[in-house]
């Protein structure tokens, strides 16, 4: 369930609601968090409202291209899927009222720039080092356009680049464009490391979970509005028009340090088998995406390619001291499966992809930027969001290491450590270099359908 | 001289640390802190964090019970001790050295005092707490107290609020082991129990 282990790249496998229990409004969810089109290329685009009238204008002849779950799930012809979420500085800009306001919670209010210290986003994580301007109060909005491929993806930036010339007071303040990076038969990201291969399957949504995935996840886990694995949630914004159906998402521009990578397993590994050794360590999964606590000494590819297989293991017995997986790996810390309480309580889902050239092997770093683009949807970003990052990522003291954060997704400062328990003396590789720096971030808020219009429709104190 | 048999790097001999390194278990020491509870505000995900001291994290709650209800509170001793012996496990989320509850008056009211140190800040793992309070049923006794949200299963933000307005922090935390974690010491013990066991083979 790792923030790379499980980030939806691009492409996708199309996943069809078969089963719709009416409990669940397909019709009105965003596709988003539930379905992963088939895309080979996406768009992000940051927006700025300078007028209430404007902004909503500019939703109003949006909100009808935006993709439910029901229609991309079933329309293999879509070449495109458009998404909408505002942030609370952007549903304020769009005139909803005070009151309105009042009812978001306390972190969603305050945005990801603020709550940077909590996440253990600092040095040069911090936001006042971020791009694209995502530190700004004035980031309202994002469009997310998924596309089958780049030459879509064109046409569809040139279509919304003309309607924004219509719409007074809709500036844009930045955009991020993504595409898959070869080769396309699997999903991976830039460092090498297979991706998708731990993700919570949705009840209702006619997904089955892979063998040791866990049972499907309520609804109201990702989806406000919906029971959740504790009962009923309490606290969901006000008025039921504007939560129902929506979900938050804390989006995260992750840059990836490639040839600072490669030179560290260069560093760390004599032989090419010495260097993915270290690879697999840092992750728990060997590249290939097969899982160290079922192949610990030896890459055995066709199992991490077995979506039958790869899932399906745990640490309290099968791997207790983490002589396969350590105990401060990447998958280890963002998913510890049975070995920490509540973990249905913790469970998000991930979308995203790659952007940026892929470096070829052996080319020094190019110094271009490259990384993942990502975001991470779930109904409470203080229980779940913020708790991974918080404890799971950056808490030193995570399974009693001491000092050390995650060795791939955690802010490092070349402070950190990694201990890879070993028979008979542990190896501890001292002062880790940063593999990632985020680059930009935000919290936005995707409302349903009937609410997007309720949005464009409501004026001040209305 | 038993340490000196021992590689100079495996000296016993304390070493000066800072409070937040790796603290050396053979130094007794004593932590003043400042009125607020922290030396620097640090914010966790519902406020600020409190530092780790010599005597590990921890908190003090003392809130006004409501009128009548002492023994009901008393009760709920009883009803602790069983789970724990039931499931000797229960509350191993909390990562806990000790737990005091105490009952004491002020004039006429009655309070209620919950200590508690743990080895990790409460913060991080607020949500799974009251999950286990749900499930363990302490949850009546807090409900026993004035002023504790009616809505607290399902509101984990207005819970936190009680807990942080009625916690009083320490000004003075001491260890006679400092920062050594109940998994520390707990491994520790089991050493020491194989050793005897293999000694005792051995004989």
């Amino acid at each position: 369930m790792g923030i790379l282990e499980q980030s939806q790249g691009i492409p996708g496998v199309l996943i069809e609601p078969t089963r719709e229990p009416a409990s669940l409004d397909f019709g009105d969810i965003q596709h988003f968090l539930m379905s992963r089109p088939p895309a080979r290329a996406a768009r992000y685009e940051f927006l700025a409202f300078s007028s209430e009238t404007g902004g909503r204008a500019w939703l109003t002849g949006l909100v009808d291209k935006v993709g439910t779950a029901k229609a991309v799930g079933s329309n293999v012809a879509d070449a495109r899927w458009v998404t909408v979420g505002f942030t609370w500085n952007g549903l304020q800009a769009l005139g909803l009222s005070e009151a309105s306001l009042a009812t978001f919670p306390e972190e969603f209010r305050q945005g990801m720039a603020a709550r940077a210290g909590i996440l253990g986003l600092t040095g040069t994580n911090h936001p006042k080092h971020w791009v694209g301007g995502l530190a700004n109060p004035n980031v309202h909005a994002i469009v997310i356009l998924f596309a089958r491929d780049v030459s879509e993806r064109e046409r569809c930036r040139q279509e919304h680049e003309k309607y924004l010339k219509q719409c007074e007071g809709v500036e844009l303040l930045s955009t991020l464009d993504l595409e898959a990076i070869p080769p396309f038969d699997y999903a991976h990201e830039h460092f090498g490391y297979r991706d998708r291969l731990s993700q919570p399957v949705i009840e209702g949504s006619g997904e089955e979970p892979t063998p040791g995935s866990g049972p499907p996840i309520k609804a109201g886990e990702f989806f406000l509005g919906y029971r959740d694995e504790e009962g009923s949630a309490a606290g969901m914004p006000q008025p039921e028009t504007l939560s129902k159906n929506g979900s938050y998402v804390a989006y995260l521009r992750m840059e990836e340090h490639v040839g600072a990578f490669r030179d560290f397993l260069r560093q760390n590994g004599e032989t090419p088998e010495q260097q993915e050794w270290v690879a697999a360590k840092l992750m728990g999964r060997w590249r290939s995406g097969a899982p160290l606590v079922l192949a610990p000494d030896k890459d055995d590819p066709s199992l991490g390619a077995d979506s039958s297989r790869n899932n399906d293991f745990n640490y309290r017995t099968m791997d207790p001291h983490g002589y396969g997986c350590p105990l401060g790996a990447h998958i280890r810390r963002m998913n510890p499966r049975d070995t920490a309480a509540n973990m249905n309580r913790r469970k998000m889902i991930r979308r995203g992809g790659t952007y940026g050239p892929p470096l070829p092997e052996g080319a020094p770093d190019d110094g271009i930027e490259r990384g993942i683009a990502a975001f991470v949807g779930c109904a409470s970003l203080v229980r779940q969001f913020e708790f991974a990052m918080n404890v799971w990522a950056n808490d030193p003291s995570f399974h009693e290491l001491g000092n050390e954060h995650d060795p791939i997704f955690g802010t490092q400062d070349g402070t950190f450590d990694m201990t890879i328990p070993k028979r008979p003396i542990r190896k501890k590789i001292k002062g880790l270099p940063a593999f990632t720096t985020i680059r930009g971030g935000a919290y936005f808020f995707l409302p349903g359908i009937k609410a997007l219009r309720y949005l464009a429709t409501r004026t001040n104190g209305g | 001289m038993a340490t000196s048999a021992l590689p100079k790097s495996e000296s016993l001999k304390p070493q000066p640390v800072k409070a937040s390194s790796k603290a050396d278990w053979t130094q007794p020491r004593a932590m003043a802190i400042p009125k607020e509870g922290y030396f620097q505000l640090e914010n966790g995900r519902y406020g600020a964090l409190y530092p780790r001291t010599p005597a590990c994290h921890g908190f003090t709650i003392i809130a006004k019970i409501k009128p009548g209800r002492e023994d009901a509170i008393r009760a709920y001793g009883k009803t602790i001790e069983k789970a724990i012996e039931d499931t000797p496990d229960a509350l191993e989320t909390l990562k806990l050295h000790y737990l005091r509850w105490v009952l004491f008056d002020i004039g006429k009211d009655t309070y209620f005092m919950y200590q508690g140190i743990f080895d990790t800040d409460f913060d991080k793992y607020t949500e799974d707490a009251v999950a286990l309070f749900k499930k363990v049923g302490v949850n009546t006794v807090f409900e026993n107290l004035e002023g504790f949200p009616e809505d607290w299963k399902t509101n984990v933000p207005a819970f936190v609020k009680f807990v942080r307005e009625h916690q009083c922090p320490s000004f003075l935390e001491y260890g006679e082991y400092p920062y050594a974690t109940a998994d520390e010491i707990k491994k520790a013990l089991k050493l020491k129990a194989a050793f005897g066991e293999m000694l005792d083979l051995m004989q």
